[in-house]
């Protein structure tokens, strides 16, 4: 167990390694990064005064060291627009996020576990063949398009729900209802193919041969176990949820980390975008961690296996 | 591995349509096939069908409705946007945009892809870690940030998408060869080759290669819905598909400024364009997928 953790922990590193690695070298193979980092518009002398101050003229692997220096000392640098250092802006703006995955989360796990467990028990049916059209139509719509053509229908033209902000239980809905569409048909999709590997099983059998009813062999012997594949999914999408959000919060105008992101695009405010891909980065790689090592607490086959 | 079923299961009508051997037709998706092939029509004589010139509008002729609303015209059938830009030509020239962004894109992360698998499962060794460390790390990076931070420090350009969206999914790939370069290389065939003399080049090129292209097709038809929305949403948040060029992500993002006052077809035409194209691929991709590989259904 000991070693397997250590291991994940090694792997969790070197994706972190290379996550920074990435973002220095891109930024430095695709241009003069001083161009970057002062406003648009600059004169020679402020680029030149950028070069010396953050030492652009030393070679590669010192400039290296210091990126990395002050990124583990949280220093992510300041941002042009808001002038407040970024990781200020990020920690501000997660709670967010994290209310537009969550409410997206849970509307996606409504949606796409009893429709799953629908199309698991019905097997070739009206609602299996329901259950895969939505599937599919999940994972074909992108999701800023359903945002927008919910905007057309329930803001322009039933004035129901307001298009854009925060503040109020009603902004959540269609943000969340757009981020969680796609994630309800992989959550369908999952729950479906691990209800009928249980109900395949020898115990589920058994069960039924006790002669107990087809709902409490449903309810209480497949569905719990059916739901864990489910559930480390949906712990792994909750991350990736909210670094694809970026879309929909632009659509939305909701105030997190994606349109944080998108905001440090539209204003060539660099530091913004380097900042929050680097701690989006992060923060997707040290929750597949958790997920690795807390799936292999749970289940020995996987520490032994690997 | 599917050589031998194949040929076993080969019915003798089927010899006959050379390129399709071996797939049984029956629940062919004719429709999705259809609006694929129609939309490459288009794409490909987008010139001649167009009406309008897609980048070139007319001011007087700014934010028309398609023609079967009130004010609309049958010269802009499907209306005008905020330029007076014809929407009808952008949809045609927009088409050409995603077929040429999703096909190199996906044959670009193929080969690399591919050519990483097969090098990391035969060669094994150091080879095969570092390769494969490499992919796992890679797994692990959110794919759209990613791609998205990459796009935005290049710029805007239509063939940096192609080789951002190459670099992005090209683990997927790697990853689905390797597994099969594993299995193959165990094979009498790949021994014999060996005991005949033959490089290790040249067995992957000659003998393992052709085994494992099959995979990399269902892969790739799989991709290139991935890859279309990747494109359109990167385009949407301007750091795709630079204007005036007609990219369907750059008329929603445009369309988006003038939703709140009813203009709906700004976004509703490109929106159903993406949707028909990427379910079209989607159906077609899963059918390939059960038909040339079923070990691949568990993807």
């Amino acid at each position: 167990m000991k070693q397997f953790v250590m291991k994940r922990i090694g792997y969790c590193v070197l994706s972190l390694f290379l996550l920074s690695l990435t973002i220095f070298f891109f930024v430095r193979v695709t241009g003069d990064p001083a161009t970057l980092l002062v406003e648009p518009g600059a004169s020679p002398e402020d680029i030149a005064a950028i070069h010396h101050q953050f030492g652009l003229d030393r070679p590669l692997i010192v400039q290296y060291g210091l990126f990395m220096a002050s990124v583990l000392t949280g220093d992510l640098g300041q941002s042009f627009y808001y002038r407040t250092p970024v990781m200020e802006l990020y920690w501000s703006r997660l709670p967010n996020s994290v209310m537009l995955a969550s409410a997206a989360m849970a509307f996606s796990l409504l949606i796409g576990i009893p429709s799953g467990i629908l199309a698991s028990v019905r097997v070739g049916r009206f609602w299996d063949n329901a259950g895969k059209v939505f599937a599919l139509l999940g994972l074909s719509l992108p999701s800023f398009w359903v945002g927008l053509v919910m905007i057309l229908v329930f803001s322009v033209y039933l004035g129901w729900l307001p298009s854009s902000g925060s503040g109020t239980p009603l902004h959540l809905i269609m943000p969340a209802f757009a981020l969680g569409w796609y994630f309800a048909a992989s959550h369908m999709r999952l729950t479906r193919s691990s209800m009928l590997e249980v109900l395949g099983s020898e115990y589920v059998k058994l069960a039924r041969l006790k002669g107990l009813p087809q709902s409490l062999v449903i309810a209480k012997h497949a569905f719990k176990n059916a739901l864990i594949p489910v559930l480390t999914l949906a712990g792994i999408n909750f991350v990736i949820m909210i670094s694809v959000a970026v879309v929909v919060e632009t659509v939305f105008a909701w105030p997190g980390v994606g349109r944080l992101l998108y905001e440090g695009i539209a204003f060539r405010d660099f530091p913004v975008v380097q900042g929050t891909v680097l701690m989006l980065g992060a923060m997707t790689v040290v929750v597949n961690l958790v997920v690795d090592v807390l799936y292999a607490v749970i289940d020995p086959r996987i520490r032994l296996a690997s | 591995m599917t050589t031998t079923s194949e040929v076993l299961t080969l019915p003798s009508r089927a010899a006959r349509f050379g390129f399709i051997r071996g797939l049984r037709l029956s629940g062919f998706p004719l429709i999705p096939t259809a609006i694929l092939l129609g939309i490459a029509f288009v794409a490909v004589f987008a010139n001649q069908l167009a009406p309008h010139n897609p980048e070139v509008g007319s001011l007087v002729a700014r934010f028309k409705p398609p023609f079967w609303e009130t004010g609309g015209t049958t010269k802009y059938l499907l209306g005008t946007d905020q330029l007076g830009r014809d929407v009808l030509s952008r949809l045609i020239f927009g088409a050409r945009v995603s077929m040429v962004v999703s096909i190199t894109a996906v044959l670009f992360a193929g080969v690399v892809g591919t050519t990483l698998g097969i090098i990391s499962g035969y060669l094994g060794g150091w080879v095969d870690q570092v390769i494969m460390r490499l992919v796992d790390t890679w797994l692990a990076l959110p794919a759209l940030t990613f791609a998205i931070f990459l796009a935005a420090i290049v710029g805007p350009s239509m063939w940096n998408i192609v080789i951002i969206l190459g670099i992005t999914y090209w683990t997927r790939y790697a990853r689905v060869t390797r597994g099969e370069v594993l299995s193959l290389k165990e094979r009498e065939f790949v021994r014999l080759a060996i005991v005949a003399g033959c490089s290790k080049w040249k067995i992957m090129l000659r003998h393992i290669l052709p085994n494992v292209i099959n995979s990399a097709i269902v892969i790739g038809t799989l991709m290139v819905g991935v890859v279309i929305i990747t494109e359109a949403t990167l385009s949407f948040l301007g750091v795709g598909v630079p204007p005036p060029q007609p990219a369907w992500g750059l008329m929603l993002s445009d369309g988006k400024q003038s939703l709140m006052v009813g203009r709906w077809w700004l976004t509703v035409f490109p929106g159903c364009c993406i949707m028909l194209m990427v379910l079209s691929a989607n159906i077609l991709g899963d059918w390939l997928r059960v038909k040339l590989d079923p070990q691949l259904r568990q993807l």
